[in-house]
């Protein structure tokens, strides 16, 4: 094996040999943080259904009952809330861990050599077990719905898409982390910008409200926010509500891609100054 | 025998705009939050001149090592080693040349990174050897060896976190010596741990010699280069200086500081920006007339000298002189504000100039090179400076104790003890 160093001029390719050679390396870091994360809580693992559910509840009091936000076919608003927020926890908390990745990592980045395309990507997979823990209690929901009326619960061949638009999220986290973590490196203002980059996301993303209250001719800007693709797809295939697949879906699709190719892009070009700069 | 690593005009340009700044206090901290949108304004409509705000870390090194080649790399602090190393083990990318390594580079620099307190030994031996680019097999297969060669067999489900500290770096220690790279990089990690345990990293690492693999092998200390090595690169301001059998380089480098005449001073250029507003001007040895020179005598009390200007008040302020003795040990450490009385009398400093003087009374040193490291910091604050071997001086012992017989003496203090004799 003979590895040729030399500096890389202009923009470097992805190189993805690397990253496959090291790919145990990704299993491990996610393995890692599995194993790290509900230490030394209380709760520990109850954690990851505890934050969807509690917000779904404070949804469903001030925007279900209050301000008497409608939902898509009269779906009873705690399901309609938390099925979108199962995927926008998932989106959040990849892209605001794979964005501090790097920075959290100082000490690998400074002082070993491995493909730094890891940190962000074990980070952005790091949250599908809290995923699959808290989609289980939305199964919880639905049958109970079901049992109590206001609700038919069906499965169909929609429940195939599902992986589809988890991808779309974790795309989309993806290609927004790498760029923020890059820059990150950097300038550390952007670890303040996160939590308020999130929450306004939140907002521009229809979590607590249907995308249907949006006007029609704004609908193909707000699906740029490819969260409101995620989202419309789980609906629809959850929950019944209309079906996303068309222009829409297509215009969140093509932008989570841009997102990540870009991103893509921008880290390799930066990432030969991490160690120097971080 | 064949090149394993060549290198060819290997340089790094470093903007010095970029380097970290070091720690502010939370009043200056808010200070500088105040002039933070001017200086951005500033900076966008006068872009910083390119050759005024770079330094070359390293500059066009170009040197081969030859398979099962022992190699020391010699350099001060700041001479480029560590960019040398870093750029060799590809954490960093150099800015020009070239660089042929045929086989895995595994380094001692990186002795317990990615370690994660919350976890227990056996997964942190996993995981780390996973960072350090091993594979799950080679691992599990070297796993028993790993646990016997670092002694913590008792604790090996027990979390990091509550393990010593020497153990730690002992299990950390153990992974990465089991790594068995082509070539194997290694940094100063000698200086910790106890007796013990230094003895096993160096008997580890000459087993990796003699198994023929090759060794780089980065120190401070002239005995271990010494022993440990045959051949070494002096890098002195990033650049190659001297390639030649250890004992030649060592005497090069010992021999080729930039103090001249016992006294070393510094110019603007030289001194980062970190350190403001600490800017240090000379460091002299006077003899007992007052004189700088470059030899003291044992018997007569040497004067050492350290001229600073401070640019701004500064709170708990101490300036320190490391001796050493020219191969590197410590002889000792003492700062200007060790005496509780100054302590309390210096505690503010203003902004001005003054001479820090110490006086290393007759009768202490033994003949032989020693050399000086400087030091100025508040403790646990900040470190505004420290320059290694920042100078060097020669001790002459003539007329001292035991002159009659004309035998170097064992030891790096010549103290003249009042002896009695008893007839009983």
């Amino acid at each position: 094996m003979t590895i040729y160093i030399k500096p890389t001029k202009g923009w470097a390719s992805l190189n993805l040999r690397d990253l496959w050679t090291y790919r145990e390396l990704i299993l491990f870091m996610v393995w890692r943080d599995l194993l790290v994360r509900y230490k030394q809580t209380v709760l520990g693992v109850t954690w990851a259904i505890l934050q969807p559910f509690l917000q779904m509840v404070v949804f469903s009091i001030i925007f279900g009952r209050f301000a008497k936000v409608p939902t898509d076919n009269n779906i009873p608003y705690p399901i309609f809330s938390y099925v979108a927020l199962l995927p926008f926890t998932l989106f959040a908390k990849a892209l605001n861990d794979a964005s501090r990745s790097l920075v959290g990592h100082q000490n690998m980045v400074s002082k070993i050599y491995f493909p730094r395309l890891i940190l962000p990507l074990s980070s952005v997979l790091g949250g599908l077990v809290d995923f699959a823990l808290a989609f289980l209690v939305l199964l919880g929901m639905m049958i109970y719905y079901a049992l109590t009326g206001g609700f038919h619960f069906i499965i169909n061949a929609a429940w195939l898409w599902l992986p589809f638009f988890i991808l779309l999220a974790l795309v989309t986290a993806l290609g927004v982390a790498l760029w923020l973590s890059a820059l990150y490196v950097q300038y550390r203002d952007v670890g303040y910008m996160l939590p308020f980059l999130s929450d306004t996301w939140k907002f521009i993303s229809p979590v607590v409200y249907s995308s249907t209250m949006i006007p029609e001719q704004w609908q193909m800007l707000y699906s740029i926010n490819p969260m409101v693709g995620v989202i419309n797809g789980f609906r629809w295939a959850l929950l019944g509500a209309p079906s996303p697949i068309g222009m829409g879906l297509l215009v969140s699709t093509i932008s989570a891609i841009i997102l990540l190719a870009t991103g893509l892009v921008y880290f390799r070009r930066m990432e030969r100054t991490f160690a120097d700069l971080i | 025998m064949t090149a394993i690593i060549r290198v060819e005009h290997l340089s790094k340009l470093y903007r010095i705009g970029l380097a970290p700044k070091g720690y502010r206090t939370l009043s200056e901290n808010i200070t500088y939050a105040m002039g933070a949108p001017i200086r951005a304004i500033r900076r966008v409509k006068t872009p910083a001149p390119d050759a005024m705000d770079t330094i070359y870390a390293l500059n066009d090194v170009s040197f081969d090592v030859e398979e099962g080649q022992v190699l020391g790399i010699i350099g001060r602090n700041g001479a480029g080693k560590s960019t040398l190393l870093k750029i060799l083990s590809r954490i960093t990318e150099p800015t020009e040349g070239e660089i042929w390594i045929n086989g895995r580079v595994g380094s001692l620099l990186e002795v317990g990174t990615g370690f994660h307190p919350e976890l227990t030994g056996r997964e942190n031996i996993f995981l780390n050897g996973a960072i350090l680019g091993m594979k799950r097999g080679e691992i599990t297969s070297k796993f028993d060896e790993i646990v016997a060669f670092s002694e913590v067999e008792q604790f090996i489900d027990t979390p990091v976190k509550r393990y010593s500290s020497g153990m730690y770096l002992r299990l950390a220690f153990a992974v990465a010596a089991h790594l068995e790279p082509e070539i194997l990089v290694v940094d100063e990690v000698l200086a910790v741990g106890d007796a013990e345990f230094q003895r096993k990293c160096l008997g580890k690492m000459s087993d990796v010699a003699q198994q023929g693999r090759t060794v780089l092998f980065v120190s401070h200390n002239m005995s271990a280069i010494l022993r440990l090595t045959q051949e070494s690169i002096v890098i002195q301001k990033g650049q190659l200086v001297k390639r030649a059998p250890s004992v030649e380089a060592v005497d090069f480098y010992l021999s080729a500081g930039h103090s001249s005449d016992g006294e070393r001073t510094w110019s603007r250029d030289e001194i980062s920006l970190d350190a403001d507003p600490f800017r240090p001007v000379a460091l002299r040895i006077r003899g007992p007339k007052g004189t700088v020179v470059e030899t003291v005598r044992s018997t007569e009390p040497v004067v050492v000298e350290f001229e600073y200007e401070l640019t701004a008040p500064v709170t708990g302020l101490r300036v320190g002189i490391y001796l050493n003795t020219g191969r590197g040990e410590a002889v000792f450490t003492t700062f200007d504000t060790d005496d509780p009385g100054m302590f309390e009398r210096f505690t503010n400093r203003k902004p001005g100039r003054y001479v820090s003087r110490c006086i290393i009374p007759p009768d202490t040193l033994n003949s032989g090179r020693y050399s000086l490291n400087v030091n100025a910091s508040s403790y646990r604050i900040r470190r505004y400076f420290a320059e290694e071997q920042a100078l060097e001086f020669s001790v002459d012992a003539t007329a001292a104790p035991g002159m009659q017989w004309p035998e170097p003496r064992p030891g790096v203090t010549r103290p003249r003890l009042e002896w009695k004799i008893e007839s009983l």
